[in-house]
């Protein structure tokens, strides 16, 4: 990897940090690796216990059928069938989980298996445990289910026709939320522009991260206390508990949420709350540990997807000059058949309402519909992504029929360095980031000076060659505050995370995180952050693996997930281990006879500044304060065991302007690509790829890039094959990965990264969240194809995921995306 | 349901079992012996994350019967440190920063040791094509090609 490293010309911390030189920003070994490596990691199907039963759930083979009856009574015959769970137990003995919404999808009824109805492909009907993986399939099998099929939607768009089939009988609307949202003075733009561009009609199409390691638990239930132990792979134990405890009746800290190691999430692993409420049903009933794990094929058909989205009759009001003055839009979202953690994602979005643009009028329309598909949910890039999609689409397609230079026409409307902090129109601050500098250390990596040249080079293959740019923020740490937005009964605000630190008997330093980690390296950089406070190296701290709520400290909103963890996890880390150096440096003056202040912690030793002799090592201070107590002064308020709860300073927004600061950080990531068409076939093969990534303060660059490749190759994925296809039935037709085709090895292409710092004036280590990236290679892909495609009858790219077959349907076919477009030009 | 005694050599170690008919060779390695460093990510063979060394030639080992397995030599992730120290394919992973999660490692592992153990010195193509069964969602594979080429340029004997 070539990389370009541009420091900003100015500082942009406001305030000094504490923080010594030392282990910050440097590449040291992952803590994690060793064990991950040798296959020594705790996964959960790796976790057994004695006499655990295995679930299988039934599933439905409709996409939309009312169920007429359910008969375990043949799967119970079976030997070493332990017992079963059906809808209609499941209507007695939970609740409907929580409805985020207001009217109508607040009506919306969502249990753990499909109570008289079911509404996708795979949805859970009934559960039937027995003592092998295999004996509980066949016996799942066995279990008789009548259906009554009733007419299926699969089409948002269709969602609000008057003879659309209903999903959900008690809201008898398949609106799951609804509103409008308008910033600055449109209709003053629309009337001031030189140029309107219409669009009407754009695609963000449905797929997923899919995590290699499928979703799973092992649920046991403790009869005495009514205590459930639920070891899993959830990434959000906060939310999974927030809805499964009224669910099933019981207090939060009833389920206690434990995790090792975890195969992967990227927000697919936050909404498994439905199967782990059944799971903790069965093991209540059968009185037996309980094992899941999802299959390849189950997790494809009903594990969340991430939004699909369409955006309607777009409209650009632009300058004679370029300048793009805001835009107008209708947007339809599709959220499948349960809103679980929906309808956020109507309003996560506009978190990057403007994009990286100086877009000051904007009037959006957002509607949220069900459809008989899989539910969707977080899927890295939440949402945003969509948005950001949409708007590099708009910049595109306007500098197209406008003829303006794609990147001329970024640069004139990008926010500018010197505006930082910058309020969006929706009030949203953009902490820090220069844009216009980040494209051209991407320009720069794809040879963009001879872009020319190279399209000529091409021409002569009978090549078409283009150019495609992502320009994407990736914001992170979220003001809960913004559910309130949506639904302003809502009691969520703020954000919180947890860290605790000690100092144990043998000088040991020990954290605990609240947090979920599934590859992020946390406890490699929590120590990091400690060991340059504490004065020691990484090696010396032990961060305890995994989340466990009884064992580790945790907070309401604790969990991975939402680009956080630089921001929350580690402020909570810097936060704990500030306190524990100030407890040991009193302890140090008071047994050395010399104020805290004159004391400093280096070399795992507390000393006495100036004179390295009177030093105390750590293993002396865990000892005096555990077991050697006796004698100390009676106002020593040290117990080397401190809890540190970070909380970004964040206010809840102006609920009728829908306006105020939604995220904390805003990481800017801006990727270039060039790509060359095959015209004759559609084939396309990406030749030059530049992932440019700005994330403030990088604590562990290593770290940092990894999460750019796996956020480019994910994006990379959905561009040009990945889809959850359904036919007109619902039925699913990329339940594996025979038929998602997912990148592999052959597929990347070279990949060239850079990198800036622009340190956040508003976290406690200057750095920003950024494991999701905003879906920039999209974003590139869609543009470069777009570029390279216009010697070829000019199509629009309209849907953002484009496989060989839709680039030769647009190459047959150029006019039919041509009639999206229209320009009205006034001068 | 039909049983049968099997023998098979794992790691050096001999095991004797009855596994049931048709128990995946994965299933009989991970939950009846208990080496669950070996993993499964698919149902289709797709995935590569229960990548073994079956009598030497890099399988998944989802795509065969247990029973199939009578008499074979395997070796699982496992195998690959020894005394503690790490095997150079899992030194340079680790430098290389060529896994997060770590779930498809052991998998990516097995298949780069069976392509370093006939052709010592890949070129970057060749190690992508013997990777290419292997998925991974993290990486997106680029640090995953270095670290091969890594460790195979050191010329240690993997």
């Amino acid at each position: 990897m070539t990389e370009t490293t541009v420091s900003p010309p100015e500082a942009l911390v406001v305030e000094e940090q504490e923080v010594r030189p030392g282990f910050i920003g440097k590449n040291v070994p992952r803590k994690e690796d060793r064990r991950l490596v040798q296959g020594e990691g705790i996964f959960v199907d790796d976790v057994k216990r004695h006499g655990m039963g295995f679930v299988h759930f039934v599933r439905s083979p409709y996409a939309h059928a009312k169920i007429k009856s359910v008969d375990i009574s043949k799967a119970l015959e079976l030997t070493g069938v332990y017992g079963t769970l059906t809808g209609d137990e499941v209507a007695i003995h939970t609740d409907p989980f929580f409805e985020l919404s207001v009217p109508p999808g607040s009506e919306i009824k969502d249990y753990c298996l499909a109570v008289g109805k079911v509404r996708h492909m795979g949805e859970p009907v009934a559960a039937v445990v027995a003592a092998s993986r295999e004996l509980a399939r066949d016996a799942a099998e066995l279990v008789e289910v009548e259906y009554e099929p009733l007419p299926v939607l699969v089409d948002s768009e269709r969602a609000q026709d008057e003879d659309a089939p209903i999903l959900h009988d008690d809201p008898g609307s398949n609106v799951v939320w609804s509103g409008p949202f308008s910033w600055g003075e449109y209709e003053s733009a629309l009337a001031e522009a030189d140029h309107v561009v219409r669009i009407e009609r754009l695609h963000f199409d449905r797929f997923a991260s899919t995590p290699l390691e499928c979703s799973g638990a092992i649920i046991e239930y403790e009869r005495p206390s009514g205590q459930w132990h639920i070891w899993s792979n959830n990434q959000f134990p906060g939310f999974a508990a927030i809805m499964m405890a009224p669910a099933l009746r019981t207090g939060i800290d009833k389920l206690r949420f434990i995790s090792h190691d975890i195969g992967g999430a990227f927000g697919n692993k936050i909404c498994t709350h439905p199967q782990l409420t059944a799971c903790c049903l069965l093991a209540r009933k059968l009185k037996r540990p309980i094992q899941w794990t999802e299959w390849r094929t189950e997790q494809h058909m009903t594990n969340t997807h991430g939004n699909e989205r369409v955006f309607r009759d777009i409209e650009v009001p632009v300058k004679a000059d370029g300048t793009m003055l805001g835009f107008r839009c209708r947007m339809i979202d599709d959220c499948g058949a349960y809103p679980r953690y929906e309808p956020l994602g109507c309003i996560i979005w506009s978190q990057v309402t403007p994009g990286c643009y100086r877009w000051r009028h904007i009037e959006i329309d957002f509607t949220q519909v069900c459809t008989n598909k899989s539910p969707v949910g977080p899927n890295r890039g939440y949402s945003r992504m969509q948005h950001l999609w949409f708007t590099e689409r708009v910049i595109d397609i306007v500098a197209h029929e406008l003829d303006l230079d794609p990147v001329e026409v970024r640069k004139r409307n990008y926010i500018r360095r010197e505006e930082m902090p910058y309020e969006t129109p929706n009030g949203c601050i953009y902490d820090s980031g220069d844009y216009a500098k980040t494209l051209d250390i991407a320009l720069d990596l794809i040879g963009h000076d001879r872009l020319e040249e190279r399209r000529a080079e091409a021409a002569q293959r009978g090549k078409l060659l283009g150019l495609g740019i992502g320009s994407t923020l990736d914001s992170g740490t979220n003001n809960f505050a913004q559910s309130q937005l949506l639904n302003p009964e809502l009691q969520f605000s703020g954000n919180n995370e947890v860290a605790t630190i000690k100092l144990d008997l043998f000088g040991e330093v020990v954290i605990t995180l609240g947090t979920v980690p599934q590859g992020q390296g946390h406890e490699t950089t929590a120590s990091q952050v400690a060991a340059e406070i504490l004065g020691c190296s990484p090696d010396d701290i032990h961060v305890r693996i995994g989340h466990d709520t009884y064992w580790n400290s945790h907070s309401g909103f604790s969990g991975t997930y939402a680009s956080q963890f630089a921001v929350t996890g580690l402020g909570a880390v810097k936060g704990a281990a500030d306190k524990l150096a100030g407890e040991m440096k009193k302890l140090a003056g008071a047994v050395l006879g010399c104020s805290p202040d004159d004391i400093e912690l280096a070399e795992g030793q507390a000393r006495i500044r100036g004179n390295p002799e009177a030093a105390l090592p750590f293993m002396a201070l865990g000892a005096i304060i555990n077991v050697n107590n006796a004698g100390l002064p009676e106002d020593l308020d040290v117990t080397l065991n401190c809890r540190y709860v970070y909380r970004p300073p964040f206010q809840v927004p102006d609920k009728e302007r829908k306006f105020g600061n939604l995220t904390l950080t805003y990481a800017t990531q801006i990727h270039a690509c060039l790509v060359e068409v095959d015209p004759e076939t559609g084939a396309y093969e990406i030749v030059e790829y530049a992932a440019v990534d700005d994330c403030g303060k990088r604590i562990h660059p290593q770290i940092v890039e990894g999460q750019v490749h796996g956020a480019t190759a994910q994006a990379l994925g959905a561009a040009t094959h990945e889809t959850f296809a359904y036919d007109e039935e619902g039925n699913l037709l990329t339940p594996n990965f025979y038929d998602y085709h997912v990148p592999h090895a052959l597929d990347m292409p070279p990949l060239k990264g850079g990198f800036i710092e622009s340190e956040s004036p508003f976290t406690p280590l200057g750095a920003k969240g950024m494991g999701e990236g905003g879906g920039a290679g999209i974003h590139a892909f869609c543009a470069a194809l777009q570029d390279a495609l216009r010697p070829a009858g000019n199509p629009i790219v309209y849907d953002s995921c484009n496989p060989p077959h839709r680039v030769w349907e647009m190459l047959q076919d150029p006019e039919s995306t041509r009639a999206l477009v229209s320009v009205e030009s006034r001068s | 349901m039909i049983e049968k005694t099997i023998k098979v050599d794992i790691n050096g170690d001999l095991y004797e079992r009855d596994v049931e008919a048709r128990r995946l060779l994965v299933h009989f390695i991970r939950d009846d012996l208990e080496l669950t460093g070996t993993h499964v990510g698919c149902d289709t063979g797709n995935c590569g994350a229960c990548t073994i060394l079956y009598n030497g030639d890099a399988i998944k080992s989802c795509m065969m019967l247990a029973i199939q397995a009578d008499g074979a030599t395997i070796q699982t992730i496992e195998a690959l440190a020894h005394d503690g120290q790490l095997h150079p394919l899992q030194q340079a992973f680790s430098e290389e920063h060529a896994l997060q999660c770590g779930y498809c490692t052991p998998g990516m592992l097995m298949a780069a040791k069976y392509l370093l153990d006939r052709n010592p010195q890949p070129t970057e193509q060749e190690v992508r094509e013997a990777i290419q069964g292997n998925i991974c969602r993290c990486t997106g594979y680029w640090n995953i090609i270095d670290a091969v080429m890594a460790a195979a340029s050191r010329g240690e004997e993997t």
